[in-house]
């Protein structure tokens, strides 16, 4: 039940984080030069990636259990450090937090500049930005879906906990019909970050032979762990940037 | 060519990211853990003690490097 609710809770948020990332593009493009062809490459990206996560899905469940659990866990841990590093980075005040407003700015600036389809026909411009964007977005929630799903067992609530993500960012980004710039992205990612590191080692080390003290109440104890590992690294990289640059560092 | 180049740099990205020393220290304490766990050794400590200093280290690197 715990690592029901933290798989559908991770695979929600990290969903969601790349949601608004793929959202920014797709409304900077399909405002400035219409919707048809944006759209189009929007459906065409989800279609692959349906695809790729309907054809591995059911192709991983072949896999013993062990061997599964040992390679996603080490991909998952391999990929949760890469995000909580640069949450805790940029929570530091040691990268620049990522701003939705001024991607979106940028995006609409070169999708003005582009040259522009001739009446009636495919604007490839627009189809390729947006199916790049969702594409490469959507990837990395294929991968956390397929990564989480298999491992445990439990695709369909994966699945499901992307697809509720999409909707509401896509239901928020339309109401709004802007950036959704709001949105605590950095503070999403360093959760993805620690949920993702500790299933990681959770499955990792299942894989590799570890008998868990506490069985699944350990992923518990590994999320408190990192948690407050990370939280100790943020501030201490704000104590280092206050003494470096007197200017507070921004959360 | 151009498309296997881009498709195994997608990869690297994506697994490996900025910092390799991370990764090959993830395969170290994965290898070291599976060692420990398959000569009956409770080696539950190592991935998560593993992850956290190659964590802090890879930190202070970057904070060091954009001082």
């Amino acid at each position: 039940m715990t690592s029901s609710v933290l798989l559908f809770l991770g695979t929600f948020l990290a969903s969601a984080v790349e949601a608004v990332e793929a959202l920014t593009v797709v409304l900077a493009v399909g405002i400035v030069r219409g919707w048809r062809s944006t759209l189009a490459g929007v459906a065409a990206a989800v279609v692959v990636l349906a695809a790729i996560v309907a054809a591995l899905g059911p192709a991983l469940q072949h896999i013993p259990i062990s061997t599964l659990r040992f390679v996603v866990g080490a991909l998952l841990l391999a990929f949760g450090l890469q995000w909580l590093r640069k949450a805790v980075l940029r929570a530091g005040g040691f990268k620049p937090l990522h701003d939705e407003s001024e991607a979106f700015a940028s995006e609409r600036e070169q999708a003005g500049a582009a040259a522009s389809a001739k009446g009636g026909r495919t604007d490839w411009y627009s189809f390729t930005v947006a199916f790049k964007s969702v594409l490469l977005e959507g990837l990395e929630v294929a991968f956390i879906v397929l990564g989480f799903g298999s491992a445990q067992g439990k695709l369909g609530l994966a699945a499901a906990a992307a697809a509720a993500a999409v909707a509401v960012v896509v239901a928020v980004g339309f109401v709004v019909r802007g950036p959704l710039a709001r949105v605590p992205e950095n503070t999403l990612k360093f959760v993805v970050g620690v949920l993702l590191t500790s299933f990681g080692i959770f499955w990792g080390g299942e894989g590799a032979g570890v008998a868990w003290p506490g069985s699944d109440l350990a992923i518990l104890a590994l999320v408190g762990f990192f948690a407050l590992v990370s939280v100790a690294l943020v501030r201490e990289l704000r104590r280092r940037r206050t003494a470096i640059d007197p200017a507070p560092a921004r959360a | 060519m151009r498309y296997v180049t881009a498709f195994v740099r997608f990869w690297w990205n994506f697994v490996v990211g900025d910092d390799w020393r991370v990764a090959a220290g993830l395969a170290a304490a994965f290898a070291a853990t599976w060692l420990l766990a398959h000569h009956g050794v409770a080696a539950w400590w190592l991935l998560p003690l593993a992850a956290a200093l190659l964590l802090v280290a890879s930190v202070a690197r970057e904070a060091r490097g954009s001082d």
